[in-house]
């Protein structure tokens, strides 16, 4: 297959370890990758925030960039993250109709009618559970709103898992709980989203899981952020970055800093010098 | 009659102008009622009379199941032993209190009882209209004269309900199809009870704390 | 009574106007939120009744095979409803006058409050008993009833706990849950007279120190004051969906019986009432059924109340309905279902959101109704109290697309905007460099600069403000050396088509 990356903007400035981790892993199911240059953001925060007449434009470009799919260019356009999914698929042509542009509306639907969720991709259009993947470690997996409710991919990225040898899946309490997260609402709402928080990292941390996984690289920023704040040793990784691990590539290893967000034994076995958690000494400038 | 003339038309006339400017872009089609109207089991079944005396039990009130309506008043009887006195509805079958000791008032017999003379009796028998299966409930229809006024199943503090086989349906829309909407109707599930501290349920408010239901068939 | 249907010409969809009622509050959700999530009992209280609520609505949803179907049953009658609004209420308004019952119409909560008063001091008394009622609450009518020199006596346990309280609500079916057992033993101790000294915190000796305060109260109470769930056009019944039996208590013994309802509660037929009568109670207190449920026609001779008025109160509903994605709101039955699944209302608490609509169909219905004046008013902060979850939306009996609701108001938030935000702003600059990569790819080298910040931790710990917001409680990854594409075209070079 011909499949198209939507990198997402986060995934592409932010978190590409899951962009390379999604192609790496196609590449090796035997699937063409492309990667439209042209791409920017599918403009979820812009329409999540009430700016959809900001956002029209967005959407326009993103459709613009993602058409070929829908000309049959391309068999799929696959994003590594459940929000930009659904923004895709239950936004797009909301934010067009809205701006008055029914043509850019039935436009986006086409689009959005062949682009999926990485599980999604794996399981429904593929066909495929068990990618190969290795992955030896204790795993908990948060399914996040927008996979979960938006999307629902429902068990398909818990198949996945269970297909990952090596890997010790952990069930998370209260899993269907949002993270808090929610985009702008984070800094928005900056004092709700980290009572959510506490209550998804006290859950996680009740796993006793030295990882924990989803779907959406900007869950996992905000989960890894608070994880990573207290040292407490647990790391967030994207589901495609172990679906990407194999015995070969050993990636992402258990040092790599997996959203960029290390917790604190890494360091130490890092050999870093600085063992103080002085978060003046961390920012030398 | 209506009063206020001005802010009714003003109100329909906002309320035209609504509709109009936020009618859906896509006119909605007619309403799917692909919803179970019929239950499991067929009214008056052995398996929709065993339902409604789980679901009744479920709400802690109780459940004496006589073999037919000879057998009525000897469960009334029974239920009514600590009662002093009992308040009945003008239509309600007098057999049904053969057995019992307690002093029987009749609601208009000579005249309609009051709230304050209802607050003495210590407790009400009627029939009811209808029961549901699946819900636990049973309707009281005040214009059936085995049922009567609502404040006579409201104030006394022990309500014992004989409900007949043949009146036990599996849902709710069985329920509503037998009822007029133009009487008062008050459908009863449990006792009076409260979830209105940290959410858990509580029998025994202001309606009545006691609640037995004689199935009869 | 006038019968003309002419429109005038002038009228238009209104909101609620302001100054009257509690649609609003004084503050911004964010700032009643950093407050209340610092209550450490309200947290817990509102923790442990919110869970104990879940999975009591979930198991008695899951045991109904047919829930779904319900749903979009409910969903389309309510749709239904919507689209023939003013044609409804003049049927249900012949129905209840055929019955003998009165019908008065009520533009605001202003207009509704001074009916009611009028109607209750012209049967002379100068007390009355209530069911509780979120339209009341909405108008305020309590107060309103007070300043008119008549007593208003809460009878629902939860509403009780408020008033005697001196408290606000923050649920809808259950105004007090952000009170625990004991803090309602010593509100009973304090405020209720006559009350046993030696009343324990065990919810059913509270239960019947209420039933003793009211009881008497019941008994000799001239007027009642009711909401409803229900007012079915065809037929002119009205209904009243409670648990205690305080409803039949005012819906029975009072004489004169004054119901307030606002005009989207009406149903088509009385068989529509078998989709929501099974949709309610398992949505809101998560039964299989309430324990009382009760309709009534008009004035029945020798039972129960002999005169009836019913209140249609618009209230801001015409502005809701000619929003056209809006009036989906106005579907709402009022179970609470959203409220306790929100992850949002169940740590900041009803009280943040301002309005007596707290909770996911708060946050849009309020600033629905009031409609949004401007970025200082409370109400704009409302429908971004919202993580966009989801979990409303699967919960709502009716299914109200909540989200997508509150997307809608976040854009009449911004769309009320007299002067340009700092928000605004940066919106609009993420928007230029979003249509451009070449914009985009600059404003991402841009990013670059955050790896000096993380140093060699791999971590970034403080931002200035407004990123400060992200980075008090949460540590930002330190932008990687390569960005995605960067990676792409370096390691995959020509197939990036």
């Amino acid at each position: 297959m011909r499949i198209a990356v939507m990198a997402t903007c986060l995934g592409d400035a932010v978190a590409p370890q899951a962009v390379r981790a999604t192609v790496e892993l196609l590449e090796r199911l035997g699937h063409d990758v492309v990667f439209p240059p042209g791409q920017t953001c599918c403009g979820q925060m812009h329409v999540n925030t009430g700016y959809l007449r900001e956002a029209l434009p967005v959407v326009r470009h993103s459709t613009e960039v993602f058409g070929p799919v829908a000309d049959g260019e391309w068999d799929a356009v696959v994003a590594p993250s459940g929000s930009c999914t659904g923004c895709v698929r239950h936004q797009h042509a909301m934010v067009a109709r809205r701006g008055g542009d029914e043509t850019l509306a039935v436009r986006a639907e086409a689009v959005a009618a062949r682009t999926y969720e990485l599980s999604e991709l794996l399981v429904d259009v593929l066909g495929v559970t068990d990618v190969g993947a290795y992955y030896p470690h204790r795993v908990t997996y948060h399914p996040t709103c927008h996979s979960l409710r938006m999307l629902r991919v429902g068990e398909k990225p818990l198949q996945l898992l269970r297909a990952v040898r090596g890997l010790e899946l952990v069930e998370l309490p209260d899993a269907e709980v949002c993270c808090g997260f929610g985009g702008t609402f984070a800094i928005k709402n900056a004092d709700t989203s980290t009572a959510m928080l506490a209550d998804k990292m006290t859950a996680v941390l009740s796993t006793g899981a030295e990882v924990c996984t989803a779907g959406d690289s900007s869950c996992l920023m905000h989960i890894g952020g608070g994880l990573g704040r207290l040292r407490t040793g647990v790391r967030t990784v994207h589901l495609a970055e172990i679906l990407a691990s194999t015995e070969a590539t050993q990636t992402p290893s258990a040092r790599s800093l997996a959203t960029g967000v290390a917790a604190e034994p890494s360091r130490a076995e890092r050999g870093d010098p600085l063992e103080s958690a002085d978060p003046r000494q961390e920012a030398p400038l | 009659m209506s009063a206020g003339g001005g802010a009714r038309e003003e109100v329909l006339a906002r309320l035209r102008a609504g509709r109009d400017a936020g009618a859906p872009r896509v006119a909605p089609g007619p309403v799917p009622r692909d919803y179970a109207r019929r239950g499991e089991h067929e009214p008056g079944s052995a398996g929709a009379l065993a339902l409604l005396v789980e679901r009744v039990e479920d709400y802690r009130a109780t459940v004496t199941r006589v073999a037919g309506e000879g057998d009525v008043a000897g469960a009334v009887a029974r239920l009514l032993v600590h009662a002093a006195s009992v308040a009945v509805p003008p239509g309600l079958d007098r057999a049904w209190l053969e057995g019992t000791s307690a002093a029987v008032v009749v609601d208009g017999e000579p005249q309609a009882l009051t709230a304050a003379a209802l607050d003495h009796v210590d407790a009400v028998l009627t029939g009811a209209a209808v029961a549901v299966a699946e819900t636990g409930t049973f309707v009281l229809d005040a214009a059936a004269p085995d049922q009567g006024r609502r404040m006579l199943t409201l104030v006394p503090d022990h309500h014992v309900c004989v409900i007949r086989a043949r009146d036990v349906v599996g849902t709710v829309p069985e329920a509503l199809a037998r009822l007029d909407p133009a009487h008062p109707l008050t459908f009863v599930s449990g006792p009076s009870a409260t979830s209105d501290i940290e959410l858990d349920r509580v029998e025994g408010v202001h309606g009545p704390r006691r609640l037995d239901v004689v199935l009869v068939g | 009574m006038s019968t003309t249907d002419l429109p005038l010409p002038t009228v238009r969809p209104a909101h609620a106007p302001p100054g009257v009622g509690n649609l609003r509050g004084t503050r911004s959700f964010p700032a009643e939120a950093r407050e209340s999530l610092q209550d450490t009992q309200l947290r817990r209280n509102l923790g442990k009744a919110t869970g104990v609520i879940r999975a009591k609505r979930a198991a008695v949803v899951d045991e109904v095979p047919d829930w779904e179907e319900l749903r979009l049953a409910g969903s389309a009658i309510k749709t239904d409803v919507m689209a023939r609004l003013p044609e409804l209420l003049e049927q249900l308004e012949a129905s209840v006058t055929a019955r003998g019952g009165v019908v008065h119409w009520a533009r605001d909560a202003a207009e509704a409050n001074v009916i009611v008063l009028d109607l209750v001091r012209a049967t002379g008394a100068d007390e009355v008993v209530k069911v509780k009622s979120m339209a009341t609450q909405e108008t305020g009518l309590n107060e309103a009833l007070e300043a008119g020199g008549v007593a208003a006596w809460e009878t629902d346990l939860a509403e009780l706990i408020v008033q005697l309280g001196e408290d606000r609500p923050s649920h809808i079916l259950v105004p007090a849950i952000h009170r625990n057992r004991s803090e309602i033993r010593e509100i009973f101790l304090r405020e209720m007279p006559g009350v046993d000294p030696d009343l324990t915190d065990e919810p059913r000796r509270l239960a019947m120190a209420a039933r003793a305060h009211l009881r008497r109260k019941f008994l000799s109470a001239q007027v009642a004051v009711s909401g409803a769930n229900f007012a079915v056009a065809d037929s002119g019944t009205l209904s009243v969906v409670e648990s205690e039996g305080n409803g039949r208590m005012c819906l029975t013994l009072p004489r004169t019986l004054i119901t307030l309802m606002g005009v989207e509660k009406v149903v088509p037929t009385w068989a529509d009432l078998e989709v929501f009568l099974q949709l309610l109670p398992r949505s809101s207190t998560g039964e299989r059924m309430n324990p009382y449920t009760s309709t009534w026609t008009g004035v029945t001779p020798g039972d129960g109340p002999q005169e009836f008025h019913l209140v249609l109160l618009d209230n801001g509903r015409s502005g809701v309905l000619a929003d056209v994605d809006g009036r989906a709101a106005l579907n709402c039955i009022r179970c609470s279902a959203c409220l306790n699944v929100c992850p949002v209302y169940e740590r900041a608490g009803g009280h943040a959101y301002g309005s007596v609509y707290p909770g996911p169909i708060g946050a849009v219905l309020s600033p629905l109704l009031t409609g949004i004046t401007g970025e200082d008013d409370p109400n704009a902060s409302l429908p971004y109290a919202s993580s966009l979850c989801g979990a409303c939306f699967d919960a709502c009996p009716v299914r109200i697309d909540i989200p997508n609701l509150l997307v809608q108001q976040r854009a009449a938030s911004v769309e009320s905007h007299h002067r340009p935000t700092g928000q605004d702003v940066a919106m609009r600059a993420a928007r230029v460099a979003m249509t451009s990569p070449g914009r985009f790819r600059a404003a991402e080298k841009g990013l670059g600069l955050g790896r000096a910040l993380g140093g060699r931790s791999g971590r970034i710990t403080a931002l200035p403000w407004p990123a400060s917001r992200w980075t008090s409680s949460r540590d930002v990854p330190v932008p990687p050396a390569e960005t995605a594409r960067d990676w792409f075209a370096r390691t995959r070079p020509g197939r990036e088509r």
